[in-house]
């Protein structure tokens, strides 16, 4: 008895130990915190299912085990009741209903920037992955990094997503929710901090045989210092191409900083190709030039949408 | 290709496992000869065409992909117990997640169902036995090669690795440029066969061989939830068929369907794979549905509650089926509109379900329940069930998702009804319907703890995921480090998983107690049965019915016994004699030859390949002439059959 005791209460401390760090119901930012507001909405409503099948479910069996009622009772003929049925098909509906309704809101709700720093433009940064590694580029800064990421805090960031091989998903527990990362289409996610610190980022969709470790940080820290660290990646060294095709193989890297960014020569949001080319040596200097003229068009579509981006600047 | 590529070398649990594969090969050799068992193997086994045996091949395949589907989790719980661990390698596990993931649905969790409804649907309907019943012994053996060509991937040129979802470009020729993904592919395909004309097989059983006398609306509920399931099957498989195909072309012969390159399309295979994969759960749950409908009425002492709501409740499910795939991947960016209807469609489904939570519940409502083992496994279903779907719920609301998405989160949740759904059926089922099967019971005591074990084992493993998932800890990782703080709850969740592996040798060493010990049945009706099924002879005759059962309604058999209660006289009828199928070895072969045209085409051997399918043909050819039409059961031997009972 005392060693089933003993084994419980370590049970019991091992749960509470493991659920003192729920990222996903802590949430550093607006976006996450919708979620977590929609998720213990729902737990609510799911509790109180659970309680009641539960409660039905012991009294019955208590009550009707044949222990109780003896070898000799005879079970009724009971083929059905219609008001019960009705009354279990309704009450779950009204249930539904109650969810589906916050469920579409948010879901609308977080293809728009938070709404709360809706006066302040977003900033846009191109999120990348390519087996294993995470490539992050801020076209209006012109610098782009490898591995981490730096925000200001309580301002709405755009990230374009895409990937140059494999499907991954870009994820930031404590920010908010995923979205996927794929080759040749662009995907778009708000997300904010609230609260400057250092977070976790990560692929959450499997890529491979170097999946768990593709990840990154992501340090929210106030405007003034992000500007500061703006001012110096933008004193790093340049990105030149063979620098990027490096990028393009299969394997994992350090922290990296360039100024420019690879915008300027494919966007992996048009071009699903290029990553593989690479690998296969395929671009030689005439396909450069031809790729040149390729992502000339991509790009013209992306000044576009930046131009875009800078009208709203202007308003 | 050099010997060292063509077998997998360097890993001590790769040549474990070659050593246990060929000791088990040449014991099985060695017996079968020494006990002068192959013509009786090939004879009464490898030929048959009896729904019953082939059902009980189902379930020994499967009851062995579980064990291998088991090892697979034991080793993935052994290298996530404590972080940094180096028990695996990222490849090495990432094949084994690949593997678990595809042998427990498409080899272990189907097979299983399709082994007892075989089994049982044919008895419940008062069928003699299916209606194509050479095309049910090709279904198996094409099950069995397709699940055979999988296995052996992982001695012979390297298993799968970018899970049992495949997803492309991953599992496309430039990120995955090994054979793996050639047995995934080849694998499922040559059991897809099987698997399509299991469905069409039992269609039209079930609608074209019941006894005259059972009309649609007295069908015992288990043969409603197969009929629904073979539904779906039909309409669900070719998509995977046609998936499949294309993907094989794309790695095979260079076509472009699914490719990052000349303007392939990768998200269309996640569309392709989740239109079939979405029906797919409820294939490997209706039946399962139907088997606790059954042995909770049968335990409770009373009729199911709501027959007509259960089964229109399985129509509106196998409906919606087809309607949801998209919550697989609501993190595709398709947009808020889809998003929300795919969110409104997958919440609509928790509504039928929900009406058959409280029909089970009323079925043992003033009932006499008598807490079996079969008992056991089926109350255990509702309160685990709940609670996968509950999370089912939370995870059908897209925004919350983002969050839930490629986590434990959705780990915990599918294996919450994959499990206390398809398992504990398959575990209640199996203890049901033994007796019917091998004319003894399993023993109940052993059963019992099977049970308590195998489910706390369930429950600590798997709901301490829910909070990793919450936790932030992905699916498919590999290992992780100590300062995420995954540890303690991994490390409960291993030790449910080695009660769960517990519970499943007491499981096994049960078959063969049981065996040995049980005593043999005298009765059809062990466990005061309701449906025709429990109206046969113990033995079962290879005819299953002497005489076509009278059915007058719902729990025919159940009505019969009551009439005899009140004094009714059973007739005797003259036996007259019966028509029967031969058995026939062409599917065996035939099935084999699909396997060495499957190999062929993994390695891009094409000389194989090709002979394989010159075999394939050649055996339909021979089969297409083929003037067997049968024998008749003597009324002697009949009359013999039926004294001994």
């Amino acid at each position: 008895m005392k060693s089933m005791l003993a084994l419980s209460m370590f049970f019991a401390v091992m749960v509470l130990s493991g659920c003192s760090n729920l990222t996903v119901l802590d949430p550093k930012g607006p976006v996450a915190e919708q979620q977590a507001n929609l998720i213990l909405f729902s737990i609510g409503f799911m509790l109180f299912i659970v309680v009641v099948v539960f409660v039905l479910f012991t009294l019955i069996l208590v009550k009707y085990r044949e222990r109780k009622s003896g070898p000799e009772y005879e079970p009724p003929h009971i083929e059905g009741n219609v008001f019960l049925e009705i009354v279990w098909t309704v009450i779950p509906i009204i249930i539904l209903v109650v969810l589906a309704i916050p469920t579409v809101q948010t879901i609308f709700a977080l293809e728009e920037a938070p709404e709360a720093t809706s006066h302040k433009d977003p900033i846009v940064i191109h999120a990348t992955s390519v087996d294993w590694k995470w490539v992050f580029s801020y076209p209006e800064e012109n610098i782009e990094t490898v591995n981490y990421l730096h925000i200001p805090e309580d301002h709405p960031i755009l990230f374009k997503l895409a990937s140059a091989d494999s499907m991954g998903s870009f994820w930031i527990p404590s920010l908010g929710g995923q979205e996927y990362t794929m080759s040749g289409m662009m995907n778009e996610l708000y997300l904010q901090a609230d609260v400057p610190g250092e977070y976790r980022g990560r692929n959450a969709n499997f890529t491979g045989e170097g999946f768990t470790e593709q990840t990154f940080t992501v340090t929210a820290e106030s405007e003034e210092d992000y500007e500061e660290w703006v001012a110096e990646a933008q004193d790093a060294p340049e990105l030149t191409q063979e620098k990027y095709n490096e990028l393009m193989l299969k394997g994992h890297v350090e922290e990296m900083t360039f100024s420019e960014t690879h915008l300027q020569w494919v966007d992996h949001g048009m071009d699903a190709e290029y990553a593989t080319k690479v690998r296969n040596g395929e671009l030689n200097e005439e396909e450069n030039l031809k790729q040149d003229d390729d992502s000339h068009d991509s790009h013209s579509d992306m000044n576009h949408d930046d131009k875009k981006d800078s009208e709203e600047h202007s308003h | 290709m050099k010997l060292d590529e063509f077998f997998v070398t360097g890993d001590p649990l790769i040549y474990g496992a070659d050593v246990s594969i060929a000791l088990t090969l040449i014991g099985a050799i060695f017996a079968l000869t020494y006990f002068k068992k192959w013509k009786w193997l090939w004879t009464e086994w490898l030929t048959t065409v009896d729904h019953k045996k082939l059902g009980i091949m189902y379930i020994i395949a499967a009851v062995l992909m579980l064990f291998r589907g088991g090892v697979d989790a034991m080793l993935m719980r052994a290298q996530l117990t404590v972080p940094d661990a180096g028990f695996l390698d990222a490849n090495h596990y990432n094949e084994i997640f690949t593997t678990h993931g595809t042998i427990m649905i498409i080899f272990m969790a189907m097979p299983f169902l399709i082994g007892l409804i075989n089994v049982v649907v044919p008895l419940q309907i008062g069928a003699r036995d299916v209606a194509y019943p050479f095309l049910n012994a090709v279904s198996f053996w094409t099950f069995f090669m397709g699940a055979m060509l999988f296995n052996i991937s992982f001695v012979i040129g390297g298993s799968p690795s970018a899970g049992w979802t495949s997803y492309v470009p991953l599992a496309g020729l430039e990120l995955s440029p090994g054979v793996g993904q050639n047995y995934y592919l080849l694998g499922l395909q040559i059991a897809g066969i099987g698997t399509l004309l299991t469905g069409i097989n039992f269609l039209v059983t079930i609608l074209k061989m019941r006894v005259p006398s059972m009309k649609l609306m007295q069908m015992p509920i288990f043969t409603w939830s197969s009929l629904i399931t073979m539904v779906i099957i039909i309409f669900a498989f070719p998509v995977l068929t046609v998936a499949l195909a294309l993907m094989t072309f794309d790695r095979l012969f260079g076509s472009h369907f699914f490719t990052m390159m000349d303007g392939g399309m990768p998200m269309l295979w996640a569309n392709l794979f989740w239109i079939w994969g979405h029906p797919e759960v409820y294939i490997v749950i209706l039946p399962a549905f139907g088997m606790f409908s059954e042995i909770i009425s049968t335990f409770a002492r009373k009729t199911l509650f709501g027959y007509k709501a259960m089964v229109y409740s399985m129509v509106v499910i196998a409906g919606l089926s087809f309607l949801v795939w998209v919550h697989h991947f609501f993190t595709m960016g398709a947009g808020g509109a889809v998003n929300s209807f795919f969110s409104i469609t997958t919440m609509l489904i928790a509504v039928p379900t929900g009406v058959k939570i409280f029909n089970w519940l009323f079925t043992l409502y003033k009932g006499r329940i008598r807490f079996t083992t079969a008992m056991l496994w089926s109350l255990a279903f509702i309160p685990n069930f709940v609670i996968g779907g509950v999370t089912g719920v939370m995870l059908a609301m897209a925004a919350a998702d983002y969050q839930y998405h490629n986590t434990y989160f959705l780990v915990a949740h599918f294996h919450y009804v994959l499990i206390s759904g398809t398992v504990y059926a398959c575990f209640a089922g199996l203890h049901f319907w033994y007796p019917k099967m091998f004319n003894h019971r399993l023993n109940e005591r052993l059963g019992k703890w099977t049970f308590w074990i195998f489910v706390a084992g369930f429950n600590l493993c798997f709901f301490p995921m829910y909070f990793l998932g919450l936790a932030g800890m992905p699916r498919r990782v590999y290992t992780y480090g100590i300062g995420d703080g995954w540890m303690s709850l991994n490390v409960l969740a291993t030790m449910g998983g080695v009660l769960m592996g517990i519970g499943f040798l007491i499981l096994v060493y049960n078959i063969y107690y049981s065996f040995r010990y049980s005593p043999r049945e005298t009765t059809g009706d062990p466990w005061d049965g309701r449906t025709l099924e429990w109206s046969t002879p113990a033995p079962v005759p290879h005819y299953n019915f002497a005489h076509l059962p009278e059915v007058k309604g719902h729990d025919a058999f159940w009505i019969m016994k009551e009439e005899i209660k009140q004094g009714k006289k059973p007739e005797k009828k003259p036996y007259k004699p019966i028509h029967m199928p031969s058995y026939s070895g062409v599917p065996v072969v035939m099935s084999v030859f699909f396997f060495i045209a499957g190999f062929g085409m993994v390695f891009s051997w094409n000389w194989m390949s090709i002979l394989g399918l010159i075999g394939v043909l050649a055996t339909m050819v021979i089969r297409s002439f083929d003037y067997d039409k049968g024998f008749y059961v003597s009324v002697e031997e009949i009359e013999e059959h039926e004294k001994t009972t």
